[in-house]
């Protein structure tokens, strides 16, 4: 957190770079569904859990209903393109919705509890996703219950849509790629997400940003000095939970279908959390590192598995240990290395390391 | 005489049956400096957190050039003129220095909302938080965070944050404690300066004997939650009351 510049921290953002490039090129880079749907995947989870970095790692805050907001989102989106049919209209308009169901809620959490003491906080938060989840499966007939609702995109974004056609009227393609409505949808995705991250970047380094690290290391101290706590924490929950929501209308326009197991879930809690620790809390590159870290886990490492049992399969034991039904329990023992060895997170530990004389 | 800045009408805490601040009723002036003494549990720190907010008054009032501050909240407070110093050191340990100096500065500047534009952009600020970065000689640290800084310097960065608030009322807890002897000159000379100000008015708890001899205006004592006297500090001093109850039977200091 010091101002002084490290070999470490220029390696993280290079890191970053890195990401960002391979982001930006993927449907180039890597010309297959599944990637692109991890590239996007992972686009959407840096915004969501930088905008949960907002809460835990600037300011202090703990919170469980990071979620709620992303389903609020979400589902406003799908609920509204499946009643009024693709289109741009309820897009927009179910984003919105989100937004102020998001905004109300968290106003109202947000000032009824941040008085609290952190844990009693934590806890209503926990308590108003758990009625979040209980309600999207009992409205089931506008949330689609368990199973969820699917739903067509815009226009723009089905593959039969011809972005760019050459002399033959026929799909061009840049690189071998087929310029149609796949490449729209993952650009839509990677623009709004970068915008989203680039806002919340903008805010941490500014007077504001300074404000909220102060709360979080001596709160008492930011009031005695003439900051309003309640109101900035109120405040950086909304903005939370504004961002949290608009990852969820992008992704609920990304994937075609919303239920509880895309955007409402508690195991996407859990990602989150794993994410932001990982990462590295208190600094938007942490999200960036951790959520593609662990999105390229979940999505590859069973693959990765199957290759490496398949290569020892000669020796006794080993391919026993790499079948790649084992793959989540290879995870967690990742996640205690990392842990252990970086224990502010990727980010945090790294920015720490090689001081520059 | 000047009309007073500050005011505390009947100031009183309970804290279940104990009474902590009992009905203390005072006005300090600008241009004055008021030492508070008093053994230790008589209250002193209590009267302090009641008159910047960390503690809400069980009854009477705070009043601060005509406005009535009791119900406000400390940044409130802050934002009327009341400036504190803690006693126990209460900084932002993991940032830097000069972090936590801009800190109170924004504060003061009223831009602690301002969200589009990067912290650096906003020159005043660095340039004020510069310049009691200087005043505190803590230049040399500038970039070091406040958890890493000697005892002394974070007494020093404790003074400089009261500084680069600007307030009308400045209080001091104990600023010297546990300060080397080197050291406690340093911030005996600040506080000082800023009583020069006469449009100041400074209050500090404070138990060194010379230090209250060098600063003192006046002088106020607290007994058991209660004023027991005020005045002249020697005539004070000089009490026979003052010195059964502070000098000559509590503590032994001489």
């Amino acid at each position: 957190m010091t101002t002084t510049s490290t070999y470490g921290s220029i390696a993280v953002k290079l890191m970053v770079l890195l990401i960002a490039a391979a982001l930006l090129f993927a449907p180039f880079l890597f010309q297959d569904v599944r990637s692109v749907e991890v590239a996007a995947r992972i686009c959407i989870f840096i915004v969501l859990v930088a905008s949960y970095d907002l809460l835990i790692g600037y300011t202090g805050i703990v919170s469980f209903a990071h979620t709620m907001f992303f389903g609020f989102g979400a589902y406003g989106a799908a609920i509204l393109l499946k009643q009024m049919g693709p289109g741009w209209g309820p897009v927009v308009l179910g984003g919105l919705a989100g937004i102020a169901l998001s905004l109300v809620i968290a106003v109202a959490i947000g000032l009824l509890s941040l008085r609290v003491k952190a844990i009693f906080f934590a806890m209503i938060t926990l308590a108003a996703a758990s009625v979040a989840l209980v309600l999207a499966s009992q409205l089931s007939h506008l949330t689609g219950g368990e199973d969820g609702i699917t739903y067509s995109a815009p226009d723009l974004f089905k593959p039969a849509t011809k972005l760019l056609v050459d002399a033959d009227g026929k799909v061009m393609k840049i690189a071998g790629v087929r310029m149609n409505g796949k490449i729209a949808a993952y650009y839509f995705v990677f623009a709004s997400s970068a915008v989203l991250f680039a806002l919340m970047l903008r805010l941490v380094g500014s007077p504001l940003g300074t404000v909220l690290k102060a709360i979080r290391e001596n709160e008492a101290r930011a009031e005695a000095i003439g900051y309003r706590v309640v109101a900035y924490r109120t405040f950086v929950f909304c903005i939370s939970a504004v961002v949290a929501s608009l990852a969820g209308t992008i992704y609920a326009v990304w994937l075609k279908y919303t239920g509880p197991e895309t955007a409402l879930s508690f195991d996407i809690m859990i990602d989150i959390l794993l994410m932001v620790v990982i990462g590295g809390m208190g600094t938007m590159w942490g999200p960036v590192i951790g959520a593609t870290l662990l999105v390229i886990a979940q999505y590859y490492l069973r693959d990765l598995m199957g290759v490496a049992a398949e290569a020892v399969s000669s020796v006794p034991v080993l391919p026993e240990l790499l079948n790649p039904d084992r793959w989540l329990f290879w995870l967690g023992i990742l996640f205690i290395l990392l842990v252990y060895f970086f224990p502010k997170g990727i980010a945090g530990t790294a920015m720490e390391k090689g001081v520059r004389q | 005489m000047t009309q007073p800045s500050l005011i505390t009408r009947d100031l009183t805490i309970r804290f279940g049956g104990h009474v902590a601040v009992n009905a203390v009723s005072c006005a300090f002036h600008p241009g004055e400096l008021t030492v508070i003494v008093g053994p230790n549990g008589a209250g002193k720190t209590t009267y302090f957190n009641l008159i910047s907010g960390q503690l809400s008054a069980s009854s009477g009032q705070v009043i601060k050039d005509g406005v009535d501050l009791t119900r406000m909240a400390p940044s409130a407070r802050a934002h009327h003129g009341i400036g504190r110093a803690f006693q126990l050191t209460n900084l932002f340990p993991a940032l830097s220095v000069l972090e936590n100096i801009r800190l109170a500065v924004q504060a003061r500047a009223g831009m602690g909302w301002r969200m589009l534009r990067p912290v650096r952009h906003f020159r005043v600020l660095s340039e004020k938080a510069e310049h009691f970065l200087e005043a505190t000689r803590l230049g040399a640290r500038a970039h070091q965070p406040a958890a890493l800084l000697p005892h002394g310097d974070q007494r020093k960065l404790e003074v400089a944050l009261l500084m680069a608030m600007e307030p009308d009322v400045y209080m001091f807890d104990e600023p010297t404690a546990g300060m080397s002897l080197d050291h406690a000159p340093e911030v005996l000379e600040l506080i000082a300066g800023i009583k020069r100000d006469t449009t100041k008015t400074v209050l500090l708890v404070e138990h060194k004997m010379e230090v209250v001899r060098a600063l003192a205006d006046r002088i106020i004592v607290l007994h058991n939650g209660e004023l027991l006297a005020q005045g002249d500090p020697a005539e004070v001093m000089a009490s026979q009351l003052v010195r059964d109850v502070y000098l000559g039977k509590s503590e032994g200091v001489a």
